[in-house]
């Protein structure tokens, strides 16, 4: 099994993830974290966490359709692709992508493709929650159905 | 014929619920749903002009046909990552 395609509910491991992608006949492994970036909102309070859902069988069903689409466009060793649900603190991953390739630039942009996807299609949701105890839904992508 | 209807997001904290059971006529299509789900939550009006719908786990126009015991998800916009 090349591909690690997980949701969780826990802390996700960047150590672990590498050392999935990881392959003898890999010349890069190209690994991003998408983490939880320290906001104020309009009022100046500040971001806390942010709190992730999922529509959970959609979800890994398209997240292993991603690794597929990346399959065919790049030759790709190993792909990890993991995504949060629930409360992640500040500076703590939300997603985690490793992909090894033979060569650095397949990996780099495979793995630049995956994120970029993920972020418009894949049902998932984040709140923000903030400082006084408010919270809002992130304004998110739309998804375009021709009808 | 009964369908599914699964929120998320922004449209279970309005509606306050994250699954609706529907009871709707053969070859009812998803707008058909969409109308009924807005007589129980008019509250939903404006997020779900925003929201894809998703039939059994793929996206789906909004002229697809149910079927029994289909699985309809309301898709707002997504913000994943």
């Amino acid at each position: 099994m090349n591909d690690w395609i997980e949701l969780s509910a826990s802390p996700l491991s960047t150590a672990a993830a590498v050392e999935f992608a990881t392959d003898p006949a890999a010349g890069g492994i190209d690994l991003f974290l998408g983490t939880t970036r320290q906001e104020k909102n309009g009022e100046g309070k500040s971001l806390l966490a942010l709190d992730y859902e999922a529509y959970p069988e959609m979800a890994v069903s398209q997240m292993r359709e991603l690794a597929a689409r990346a399959r065919t466009q790049w030759a790709i060793l190993k792909i990890v692709l993991l995504h949060r649900t629930g409360r992640v603190g500040l500076g703590e991953p939300s997603v985690i992508i490793a992909v090894s390739t033979a060569h650095r630039a397949a990996s780099f942009e495979a793995c630049r493709w995956i994120i970029d996807t993920l972020k418009t299609e894949v049902a998932v949701w984040k709140k923000e929650v903030w400082a006084d105890g408010t919270t809002s839904w992130v304004a998110g992508h739309t998804i375009e159905i021709p009808s | 014929m009964q369908v599914t209807i699964k929120l998320f997001a922004i449209l279970r904290e309005k509606a306050g619920v994250s699954t609706v059971s529907l009871d709707l006529p053969d070859g009812s299509t998803v707008t058909a749903a969409l109308e009924k789900i807005l007589v129980f939550h008019p509250v939903l009006n404006q997020s779900l002009a925003k929201s894809a719908c998703a039939l059994n786990q793929a996206y789906c126009p909004r002229s697809a046909v149910l079927k029994d015991r289909d699985e309809l998800a309301l898709i707002p916009p997504v913000s994943g990552g």
